[in-house]
């Protein structure tokens, strides 16, 4: 009892001390659907540091480009909520169009693109000012963000209309509509820019769309002994940093694909919590994160053995991840 | 609530408006952007005038919604009378959703909206809508009009049958030319046992009406719980004597005559109510002899929608239609959307908007259509039915999903609702 006791105070004196920004020790912040609030762990410890209320309905969670400021999409109260990272404290609101889903921050931290789910929009809007500088029409059910690595390209996914919108950050005009599988949900791009990569929950399957010819140039399908095909709906999509691998949440299945992004192939699937649908990793790579809805907590990969090392319970339906930066 | 299986009835809505708009409909047939009334409009609500969208670059896809109006009772309920637009909201919101794509596809939908009268001529309806150039006919008709329908139609049109819900236009009397986008009554009969076994509530008291959809029903309910293992413990049947469907005297006698019907019945876990022509259904809920639990036409009642269902975006789908039309979604405007969106998703994955093509592509294997279920529907290519799966609900919220955890099938669980490939009587 006594050695427990002092790894709690042990924990509690790194928790403090990770918030200064030793390296290799980050912050994970949970969005929790059904709870409405933000569960934050500690990347050290794999432990909850404290779960904090926040506004109706969280989904898309992001974090400015220097870590402080958390975004955080309240869907059901039509806003985007900032928050300090540290402390927790409602800075402010910022725009965002009726029904925030998903977003994504442009590299230089200054626009964040906001799919909104109920109007077919996605919704541009000036982080520093905090005003709105655009509406793009889409296609039906906005829903996945993605923005290339050099910020020239913001892609967005409709669920009704089976698309990845590319769009032009500079005219916010669609250059290309590629038609994907059923229920396109997330766009990532591959970290030289050159693969955009699109899940299509109900088609089951991972668009892999060339930038250069802006084509599909590869469908990634996912086969799991003994668990129906129905089941397999991809969801998040993750590229690590070194471009290597990538993770795919392929939500009721309760799995985890890793797919070498060189070849396309899929090497393994890990078992994790239920309905897991977004992912994030820690800056230094080491370790993932998954959401799983249905079972109310997150799973953490390791991600040099790529396997699944702790299962951390948070709030009711946690939704969506990010981690802090170096 | 209004959710109940009233999607087979077809009656006219309000009677006050009815006259009105079934004089136009059958003579004009025109295109709901040129004749229809106020509602309709929104239809087609991106449709520029001809002069700003030239014609060369946007394809034009024609579909018809062809609903034939059937004399039948009130409901019990005020709350369950259906809206005059029941079903053709959902074609015109799936029309919306169609040209939202349309717009990076460079193809537009328009909706023909048709109200058949009561005994009026369908078929001569489906004429002018083929010299019209009209292919894509959804039927909101009962399955004699859907089968008059296909017979005329040949191949010159695919009929979409988004109403009848009869197990014979699955199986005996199933046409190549005829696509099935609501679950058939085997289906949902079968959607509620599996969640009856579920739950060990294996012995029924089935009550049907008296008239031959309510036997049809009825029917569908027994052949349930054979096939699952539940048992028909005592069967009554309720007899529609007429009369007026509400008067001032309100509850007093009801209160009395329903403990009277149900007394002294075999011992049973649920009563299964098969009143699909709500002469008497919800009257059971709470008045029975013995505390009973009630499904089937009344309290748990399987159904292809909910208006409160909200799993897997489908409340991104309840929002659009509660903004477009101020009232709740009902499964005959569901099925009506899924109709049309068929037509469009098969127009945007064959890059086409020319009949032959979208209709190859729709019967093809590749077609696959999202509806807010959690999974990919498609079409089983023996009699034409949408695989789907079922809400079973109350009036206020979903309860569950069908088919049920543990129902296995070598290819997929759809396939455990209804009638599977090696039990169809169709031969196409």
């Amino acid at each position: 009892m006594t050695t427990r006791l002092a790894t709690y105070a042990a924990t509690a004196l790194l928790a403090a001390t990770m918030l200064a920004g030793p390296a290799g020790a980050y912050t994970v912040y949970v969005s929790n659907e059904k709870d409405n609030t933000v569960t934050l762990i500690d990347t050290a410890t794999l432990e909850v540091i404290k779960t904090v209320d926040v506004g109706n309905r969280p989904r898309g969670i992001t974090l400015s480009l220097d870590g402080k400021q958390l975004f955080v999409c309240t869907s059901d109260d039509d806003t985007v909520q900032v928050y300090d990272a540290k402390t927790m404290e409602l800075l402010y609101d910022l725009p965002s169009g009726p029904d925030p889903e998903l977003f994504v921050l442009a590299p230089d931290g200054k626009h964040l693109y906001i799919a909104n789910e109920d109007d077919a929009l996605v919704t541009v809007v000036d982080v520093e000012s905090r005003k709105m500088v655009a509406e793009i029409p889409v296609g039906v059910e906005p829903e996945g963000m993605g923005v290339s690595p050099d910020g020239k390209f913001v892609v967005n996914t409709s669920e009704t209309t089976n698309m990845a919108h590319i769009i032009d950050t500079a005219t916010h005009e669609i250059v290309e509509n590629v038609l994907v599988d059923s229920r396109p949900r997330f766009a990532e791009f591959t970290p030289d820019g050159k693969e955009l990569w699109v899940s299509s929950e109900i088609g089951g399957t991972v668009s892999v769309i060339d930038m250069a010819t802006r084509q599909i140039s590869t469908k990634i399908e996912f086969e799991i002994a003994g668990v129906a095909k129905d089941a397999i709906q991809p969801v998040g999509v993750r590229v690590s940093k070194d471009g290597k691998k990538a993770l795919v949440a392929l939500g009721p299945s309760n799995r985890v694909a890793v797919v070498d992004v060189a070849s396309k192939q899929v090497e393994k699937y890990l078992l994790v919590g239920q309905r897991v649908w977004q992912l994030a990793y820690t800056p230094d790579g080491k370790l993932g994160f998954s959401t799983n809805g249905n079972s109310n907590d997150v799973s953490v990969i390791d991600m040099e053995t790529m396997e699944v090392t702790k299962s951390i319970p948070v709030g009711g339906l946690p939704w969506g991840v990010v981690v802090s930066p170096d | 609530m209004e959710w109940s299986m009233r999607q087979e009835k077809f009656r006219p809505a309000t009677r006050s408006t009815g006259t009105a708009r079934i004089g136009a409909a059958l003579v004009a047939l025109a295109l709901a952007s040129v004749t229809l009334p106020a509602g309709a409009q929104d239809a087609a609500p991106a449709t520029p005038p001809a002069a700003t969208k030239p014609a060369a670059e946007v394809a034009n896809v024609k579909i018809a919604v062809l609903k034939q109006l059937v004399d039948a009772p009130e409901p019990l309920s005020l709350l369950d009378i259906p809206p005059a637009d029941d079903g053709f909201s959902g074609a015109r919101l799936a029309a919306e959703d169609n040209n939202t794509t349309g717009r990076f596809m460079k193809q537009h939908f328009d909706i023909v909206e048709v109200e058949v009268p009561v005994g009026g001529d369908a078929v001569a309806a489906l004429k002018d809508l083929l010299a019209q150039d009209v292919h894509f006919i959804v039927t909101l008709a009962p399955a004699e009009t859907v089968l008059a329908l296909a017979d005329a139609a040949g191949d010159e049109a695919l009929i979409l049958n988004a109403g009848a819900p009869d197990d014979r236009l699955r199986g005996e009397d199933c046409r190549a030319n005829v696509l099935h986008l609501g679950p058939s009554r085997a289906m949902l009969a079968d959607a509620l046992a599996q969640f009856m076994m579920w739950k060990r509530w294996d012995e029924w008291f089935l009550i049907r009406g008296s008239h031959p959809n309510d036997e049809l029903w009825a029917a569908a309910l027994q052949r349930a719980a054979t096939r699952f293992g539940a048992k028909v413990v005592e069967e009554r049947v309720y007899e529609d004597t007429g009369g007026s469907r509400r008067t001032d005297t309100g509850h007093v006698q009801v209160q009395k005559q329903i403990p009277v019907f149900t007394q002294r019945a075999e011992e049973h876990d649920v009563i299964v109510v098969a009143d699909e022509s709500e002469i008497f259904g919800e009257y059971l809920p709470y008045r029975t002899w013995e505390p009973s639990l009630v499904v089937g036409s009344a309290g748990l009642v399987p159904a292809s929608w909910h208006p409160a269902h909200e799993q897997w975006g489908a409340t991104q789908l309840q929002n659009r239609f509660v903004k477009k039309n101020n009232r709740t979604m009902r499964p005959l405007d569901y099925q009506a959307w899924m109709a049309v969106r068929t037509i469009g998703e098969a127009a945007t994955r064959s890059k086409s908007a020319e009949y032959a093509p979208v209709r190859d592509y729709i019967k093809g294997p590749d077609f696959n259509l999202a509806a807010f279920k959690g999974q990919a529907l498609t079409f089983r290519p023996w009699d034409g039915q949408l695989r789907q799966p079922v809400i079973l609900g109350t009036s206020k919220l979903p309860v569950t999903v069908s088919p049920q955890e543990g129902y296995l099938h070598k290819v997929t669980e759809l396939d455990t609702l209804g009638y599977d490939q090696p039990e169809s009587a169709c031969k196409l």
